[in-house]
């Protein structure tokens, strides 16, 4: 079975019957690479924040398998401990922690989330020493790390700082939603070459975004079309060529006829 | 006999056990005339002192309970025990301290603080100071700390030239009853030039139900010295109520600087209603570093009268109420002088229908021109139960000067939970990092075991009420 299966997912904002994923089927494993294209207001955003667990959503129909674990009834830390990540697309400032501090203490609560269950902190000139080398991977200045959370910090830094969580936690399947967007060119190539030194055997992403732009460095296995709430199509990497010259209008007309 | 610690459940609050009763004096309850004449003869005082208690005890019945801020409704004042002394002598060695109370000390970690990183050390348990010590080679640059108490009968001079000349009895309900029935606390006297780089610390300890304690501090940093005086404190946890009502007078002379931390956890049955003041003298600075966590209500706002040219005053306050908690905090600053600048910063935290308010006065003086002052308040409310407000009294007599004032309210957001879990942490480790990230202007001005000290007492409230 692949690590991730996503089956007629359907899912509501909480406390109300507004129902933006209408049923979505997916499924991916580590060492792969998926992308999920969509219009705004497509549902795409929400989908990344169901399979996190974002309490602004809920589940109405239909199951998600993490590794044949029923990922819906575990907490946001659950999941994460057992190995997904979100990168997200507007990650939230927490003044008065720092990076280095808040990245150990996730990392701790990972390796207490190990198979013994009991505290097993990193030592400290180990962890010094692998976020400084995941700094340096993605361009980061080592002042980061005593900076508080995402406070202050540039569209750029946050986004570079989501992938830096990333690489120091090692999830099994990492969801990008629009890690590209507020990205200069330059940013956008060295966030790329760090998820492509990321994903790996070990490693699958799915890269959730609006423009086919970042897709021209870490290259999809697979792409899928989300509209309203609903993947329309599935394709190798040419469709992203196809939306980018046609746009989502045509496969709209498609859907509907 | 063997000592007893009766464990009770402690919920959340890790310091509610109590002791067997052991006293050598313990007068009956309630207060009247011959209740302080009893004290004062305990303790063998001079005539003026008993006589500056019957006055001050005059002046207590004549001023009215306090009708703003908290509510004090629920105090008993016939209820109270105003004096247990619960050990015939204030021991030098840890070893001549009674069981049970060094027990308890060595529980709330006070005799391994002093060996790891303090100067000097009290230990008050109810009314007396049980315990006393400080560092050779700090005694021996004349530096005095000592039980308030036994200053009065050994530096009787320099004693009453400063007592009660910067918190008079009658600045206050309370501060009238503590200057009739005081007892304990500490005194300090810096010489000049004299910075003593490690804290000295005083711990204050309740054990009986309905005690009161009262214990009055004076500290006195002559020109040019330095002084950081630490104090913590708990209490058992009772179903009934506990008050502790403390009044504390500083003098900083000319260049000098104190600062004063307080890690306040008392047990969520006292009433804690303390009066400290300040005057800091030219070029002096004066620094409050005020963390209250527990109790059932505190009024308390400490306050600096900047009285001498370019005299600097910092109040760094935390509020944390939880369940039941009224804490009514903040500060005061006078600029009596010119070009003097203060800063206070306050931060509170109300959940699980806590409340919590932020009082401050500010004043510029006639005559304070070119003073500065900044203040800052922010309240984090963590559910819709609780409640925050903020009384910024501002008064400025003078001109040419610079006053600025900033609040903030926010809540501890849903999202930022999620984004934190979302990286492994539980509910209670999210939350609590959010809380201890907002206290951290504050915390971080804390030396370093205080600070871990806080956070944990941070975290332990915030895993206390999730999940």
């Amino acid at each position: 079975m692949p690590d991730l299966v996503i089956r007629n997912l359907h899912a509501n904002i909480t406390g109300t019957d507004t129902e933006i994923l209408k049923g979505i089927d997916l499924q991916m494993s580590k060492g792969e690479i998926h992308a999920i294209m969509g219009p705004n207001g497509s549902g795409k955003s929400t989908l990344s924040h169901v399979l996190m667990g974002h309490p602004g959503y809920e589940v109405t129909e239909g199951e998600v398998l993490f590794e044949g674990q029923n990922l819906l009834d575990l907490a946001a830390d659950e999941r994460s401990r057992a190995g997904l990540f979100l990168s997200f697309q507007y990650p939230f400032a927490v003044p008065g922690v720092t990076v280095a501090n808040f990245i150990r203490m996730a990392v701790n609560a990972h390796r207490k989330g190990g198979p013994d269950g009991v505290d097993n902190p990193v030592r400290i000139p180990e962890f010094r020493k692998q976020i400084l080398e995941a700094m340096e991977l993605l361009h980061i200045d080592k002042s980061m790390a005593s900076r508080s959370l995402n406070d202050g910090f540039s569209g750029g830094e946050k986004k570079r700082f989501e992938i830096l969580q990333m690489a120091m936690l090692q999830p099994k399947i990492a969801v990008l939603d629009e890690t590209d967007s507020g990205l200069d060119i330059d940013a956008l190539r060295i966030v790329s070459d760090g998820i492509n030194r990321l994903v790996g055997p070990n490693m699958g992403t799915l890269i959730i975004t609006h423009y086919q732009r970042i897709l021209d460095y870490v290259k999809p296995d697979q792409i899928h079309v989300l509209m309203d709430g609903r993947i329309v199509r599935s394709g190798g990497a040419e469709l992203a060529h196809e939306l980018e010259t046609s746009g989502y209008a045509d496969i709209a007309k498609e859907v509907v006829n | 006999m063997a000592p007893e610690t009766a464990d009770i459940d402690l919920g959340e609050y890790q310091w509610g056990f109590h002791d067997e009763e052991n006293p050598v004096i313990k007068i009956e309850r309630g207060l009247n005339e011959d209740v302080i004449r009893q004290i004062s003869a305990h303790k063998g005082e001079p005539k003026w002192m008993l006589d500056f208690r019957l006055d001050a005890y005059e002046i207590f019945l004549s001023k009215p309970m306090p009708n703003w801020g908290a509510d004090l409704s629920g105090i008993d004042f016939d209820n109270i025990f105003y004096y247990l002394k619960p050990a015939e002598s204030n021991a030098r060695s840890w070893d001549d301290v009674p069981d049970t109370i060094k027990n308890t000390f060595e529980r709330l970690g006070i005799p391994e603080a002093e060996r790891k990183f303090l100067a000097g050390v009290g230990a008050q348990y109810e009314s007396e100071v049980i315990y006393h010590s400080l560092k050779k080679e700090l005694e021996d640059q004349g530096i005095l700390f000592l039980d308030t108490g036994q200053a009065l009968l050994e530096h009787e001079d320099l004693f009453r030239e400063h007592f009660a000349s910067i918190i008079p009895s009658a600045d206050n309900k309370f501060a009238a009853l503590n200057s009739a029935v005081w007892s304990g606390g500490s005194f300090i006297y810096v010489p000049p030039g004299v910075r003593i780089e490690q804290p000295l610390q005083a711990y204050f300890r309740i054990n009986a139900e309905n005690m009161g304690q009262f214990e009055r501090t004076l500290i006195i940093v002559d020109e040019g010295a330095y002084v950081h005086y630490v104090e913590g404190c708990t209490a058992p946890t009772y179903s009934s109520d506990s008050l502790h009502s403390a009044v504390v007078e500083i003098l900083v002379k000319k260049g000098g600087r104190c600062r004063y931390t307080t890690i306040q956890n008392w047990s969520n049955n006292v009433y804690n209603l303390v009066t400290k003041r300040a005057v800091a003298e030219e070029d002096a600075t004066m620094e409050w570093v005020d963390g209250n966590l527990g109790s059932k209500v505190t009024m308390k706002y400490p306050a600096v009268v900047l009285k001498g040219e370019r005299a600097h005053g910092e109040i760094l306050s935390i509020a944390f109420a939880g369940e039941g908690q009224s804490l009514d905090a903040g500060g005061k600053v006078t600029h009596a002088a010119p070009n003097t600048t203060s800063v206070i910063t306050s931060k509170s935290i109300s959940k699980d229908g806590g409340r919590s308010s932020y009082r401050g006065l500010l004043r510029v003086n006639k005559g304070a021109e070119g003073s500065k002052s900044k203040v800052v308040c922010d309240a984090l409310i963590i559910d819709p139960e609780s409640r925050t407000d903020t009384y910024p009294y501002i008064n400025i007599m003078a001109d040419q000067v610079d006053v600025g004032h900033e609040a903030t309210v926010s809540r501890l957001g849903e999202e930022q939970i999620y984004y934190l879990m979302s990286r492994g942490l539980s509910e209670g480790e999210a939350s609590g990092m959010i809380v201890a990230g907002f206290v951290e202007p504050i915390t971080k001005e804390l030396p370093l075991e205080y600070a871990v000290e806080m956070n944990r007492l941070i975290q332990l409230q915030m895993e206390g009420s999730v999940g």
